[in-house]
């Protein structure tokens, strides 16, 4: 992804990424009840978490809010089938527009999926999206002429499963 | 299915989406900056997921830091199988998230891995499991953005 080379977590990092990946606890002193948890001193909890921030590891300590109970209910996955040359200048210019959360170049999986852009819309409700999604085709159709050659939205209608990524590490 | 919002409740979630400090006690710093105290930011916090407003609170992973992988995947599923397919996928670990799309591709979901070949096995074993062919769309490219969802 990037030239940066992998950060290889050693042991006692891979035990504290287990021991906040349900969460963090929920405490006043929280990185210390970890501490506590793991039988650490908080110094080495606070260095290992600040190592792996700073390494990227850790994209940041916050909340994952559920997007429905916020009333952001409409979610739509846009995609695009743009030119291979212009695929990157316009992933950028949808990054920018406002109510994109994620925006992601993707291998087409043809004949069945012809889309190598996807641009996620979260607004409250559908319309929102069709229009914001609506006004950016129009837009990218005047500033990329001929380079957008369908899209699409996908919209959610049901979360199946949102757990966040538990993994084994 | 809307939570009912006080005004504190919005300033919490817009502020609880940034980074928490390492500090000693970073709910305290996050209460000063928003002039309640500290016990307030906490109960509210707990009640945020207890009710499912937050789904969680804690580090965000980027697993590529560590060679490891996330991979969008989409299934056709058929309506009839619908239910039981999404409880056969939803209950691999490796599956982060899943949601029904209308589209021909009606089921989406993410996998992780904590190394890159993990992504196909994952992938291989709900093949397995459901007789459906998992398509993969693994990014090539991140444009990078930051929303933060205004409650």
């Amino acid at each position: 992804m990037n030239g940066e080379a992998l950060f290889v977590p050693d042991e006692r990092d891979r035990a504290l990424m287990l021991a906040t990946q349900a969460g963090l606890p929920l405490e006043a002193r929280p990185y210390h009840a970890l501490a506590e948890r793991l039988g650490w001193a908080p110094e080495e909890v606070f260095a290992r978490l600040a190592r792996l921030r700073a390494a990227g590891v850790i994209r940041r300590i916050a909340a994952a809010p559920n997007h429905y109970a916020l009333g952001y209910v409409a979610n739509g996955m846009s995609v695009w089938d743009v030119e291979d040359e212009r695929v990157d200048e316009i992933g950028r210019w949808l990054a920018e527009q406002g109510e994109v959360s994620h925006c992601y170049r993707r291998p087409r999986a043809l004949p069945l999926w012809r889309y190598n852009l996807f641009a996620m819309f979260h607004a409250r409700e559908r319309s929102e999206v069709e229009r914001a999604v609506a006004a950016a085709a129009v837009r990218l159709a005047a500033r990329f002429p001929g380079a957008v050659r369908a899209h699409e939205v996908l919209f959610s209608s049901r979360i199946l499963k949102k757990t966040g990524v538990r993994l084994d590490f | 299915m809307s939570a009912t919002l006080d005004d504190l409740d919005r300033r919490l979630l817009w502020a609880l989406q940034d980074d928490l400090p390492l500090r000693e006690r970073p709910f305290a710093v996050l209460a000063a900056r928003l002039g309640v105290n500290e016990d307030e930011v906490l109960q509210r916090l707990r009640r945020y997921l207890a009710e499912g407003i937050v789904t969680r609170f804690g580090p965000f992973f980027q697993v590529e830091r560590m060679g490891g992988a996330f991979c969008l995947a989409a299934m056709a599923v058929p309506e009839e199988r619908f239910e039981e397919v999404a409880a056969t996928v939803g209950a691999f670990p490796q599956v982060a998230h899943n949601y029904r799309r209308e589209h021909a591709l009606n089921m989406w979901f993410v996998l992780a891995a904590t190394r890159p070949e993990g992504i196909a096995e994952v992938a291989w074993a709900i093949e397995d499991a459901v007789s459906l062919r998992v398509w993969l769309f693994p990014k090539e490219r991140e444009y990078f953005v930051r929303l933060r969802l205004r409650p």
